[in-house]
């Protein structure tokens, strides 16, 4: 029971992760970025190349990790997303897909369809015994870091100006123009700051589930998304709250009914929550202004 | 009708007068032949203005005339189809609504646009941005030019709020404001942006009469402390012929009229198509 319950809060901080940055690049370029999973699978790659390929010591390759991501996902803003800032959202949605594809079967091109066996990469930290429970060097990392980029981010948003240009430009993007505030800016930082979270979502996942594959980021980001809508799109503690929430929630499903059967649960529950409340968890009532 | 005084005005090559006081630092404002064409139709046209460096300036007209649309014309919200707008002598011409704030103009806004869910404190701050000297990085890490500089922001926007003596109202959340209040804080942020020319979309709007009195000291103080020019549209008579030295005179996107409060009052066009018809159905407002 404590085992599973170690487990789900271990599998929902690497969700809560990869859903804050669903949730923040939504809340603020109002898009959902659906080429976000496979940014982290690209994460993982970097990660494994210049670890176990290139042979440098762990914290560099996470560096390098983390520093591929960002490029990647400030580029993809500016390739991609920024020429239809004034398009429809479906455009939008339809290109985020089409670049989700295109990062798929660039992984592809390189690293072909062969799995890659990750190497743990937070063995590091050492693991914890509590009587018949053994907690892992990689849930202690995953929650470790869910908790410090949770902090670090609220102080971020909270306290900092880039941080609330942020806020301004989710509340009214017009507004915050007027106010000199450079909209593409802050735009392009979001998904600097989104990408180089789903670069540490990659890694930790990748230690826990050491099989990396080019669809390694489709599934855990889909999931990631539910989290997000789960908790309220575009609320940060929401994201975290809604993660945390569906790694327990999937964890108990697999032991206590059906391993098969526990992503149609997760789902099922998403669909439950967004009847009863909309705007999901944590969500805040929208009232369009005139 | 409160006493006005007569600002002495004289010709500026280009599209107007301006007050002699500042002739030396020439006109903040040029426009000329500005419009701006809604597929068809034809919003505004052939706008001419020119604001002294200090100037208070209305824009009056009928509702739909096109005054806030000359304003998102100026403010780059719209494109202009036509016509030139100098900024202190510098041509805005392809510039963005950020540039534009950056190069000096800021603005209020007729239906109140504070960001509801930040502080009042943090809605200045949002107008300081360009101001706050560090970077993102900074930020992130909280070195020692992140506290040197949020603390020279935090005694900035107390000064300004205490304009308004809104200063104890720094930590509360600008959606709980009451009315009156979130109109000033409006004036406060785009203060912070350190503009030239504040643009002032109808601040008397819900405010009675004394709130307005009150106003209009407030706007004639902002002027003398800052040096700054204000282009204002409203629609409470009292504030505009008590405070504008100039009044632009809009109906259907035209200008029918330009000049000093007493000149405008007594034009038998403005009579005919504003105040001829608007007087008489607004004489409540």
């Amino acid at each position: 029971m404590l085992n599973y319950l170690i487990t789900g809060i271990s599998l929902g901080s690497v969700y809560a992760i990869i859903a804050l940055g669903y949730t923040m690049v939504y809340g603020i370029a109002k898009m959902l970025n659906f080429a976000h999973g496979d940014v982290i699978m690209i994460g993982g790659y970097a990660a494994f190349c210049a670890g176990a390929y290139m042979g440098w010591p762990t914290p560099c390759a996470i560096l390098f990790s983390v520093f591929v991501c960002t490029v990647l996902g400030m580029m993809i803003e500016k390739l991609a997303y920024k020429p239809l800032r004034n398009a429809t959202s479906l455009a939008v949605l339809i290109t985020a897909i089409g670049v989700s594809y295109f990062l798929q079967n660039m992984a592809l091109l390189i690293w072909t369809s062969n799995p890659k066996s990750f190497p743990n990469m937070v063995s590091f930290i050492p693991s914890i015994n509590l009587g018949s429970v053994t907690i892992s060097s990689t849930t202690i990392a995953t929650i470790a870091a869910s908790v410090i980029i949770m902090i670090a981010l609220t102080l971020f948003t909270e306290k900092t100006k880039m941080g609330k240009a942020m806020r301004a430009v989710s509340e009214d993007k017009g507004a915050a123009q007027l106010m000199g505030i450079n909209v593409n800016a802050t735009i392009s930082v979001t998904f600097a700051i989104g990408s180089g979270l789903a670069a540490i979502a990659g890694v930790l996942l990748c230690s826990a589930y050491p099989t990396l594959v080019p669809t390694t980021g489709s599934l855990p980001g889909i999931k990631a998304f539910t989290a997000a809508v789960l908790g309220g799109i575009g609320s940060i503690p929401g994201a975290m709250l809604g993660g945390i929430l569906l790694g327990l929630l999937e964890t108990f499903a697999k032991a206590y009914i059906s391993t098969q059967l526990s992503d149609a649960i997760v789902f099922g529950a998403l669909i439950v929550v967004l009847i009863v409340r909309p705007t999901g968890l944590l969500g805040k009532k929208i009232t369009e202004k005139v | 009708m409160s006493e006005i005084n007569e600002t002495k005005y004289v010709e500026v090559p280009g599209p107007g007068k301006i007050p002699e006081r500042d002739m030396g630092k020439g006109p903040v404002l040029e426009a000329s032949h500005l419009g701006i064409d809604f597929g068809g139709l034809t919003a505004v046209d052939e706008f001419n203005i020119a604001l002294g460096a200090t100037e208070i300036g209305g824009l009056i007209g009928p509702n739909g005339a096109g005054k806030t649309t000359v304003f998102n014309l100026l403010t780059k919200v719209y494109q202009p189809t036509r016509g030139v707008i100098l900024l202190d002598g510098k041509d805005t011409h392809g510039m963005n609504t950020t540039q534009v704030n950056q190069a000096g103009i800021a603005r209020t806004f007729q239906n109140i646009r504070l960001f509801d869910k930040l502080t009042v404190e943090d809605n200045v701050k949002i107008g300081l941005h360009n101001s706050i000297g560090y970077h993102t990085p900074a930020g992130v890490f909280r070195l020692p030019n992140y506290w040197k500089e949020e603390k020279k922001a935090h005694n900035k926007a107390l000064e300004l709020l205490d304009i308004f003596g809104m200063a104890d109202m720094a930590g509360v959340k600008a959606s709980s404001l009451p009315y009156g209040a979130q109109r000033r804080l409006e004036i406060v942020r785009a203060l912070a942006t350190n503009p030239k020319l504040l643009l002032l979309d109808e601040p008397a709007a819900g405010m009675n009469p004394s709130e307005t009195e009150e106003l209009m000291n407030n706007i004639r103080k902002i002027r003398d402390t800052f040096g700054i020019a204000v282009l204002l549209i409203e629609h409470d008579m009292n504030l505009v012929m008590g405070i504008c030295e100039n009044i632009i005179v809009l109906n259907f996107g035209k200008i029918i009229a330009k000049g000093t409060p007493s000149e405008i009052q007594t034009n038998p066009k403005v009579i005919e198509a504003y105040l001829g018809s608007q007087a008489t159905e607004g004489e409540g407002k």
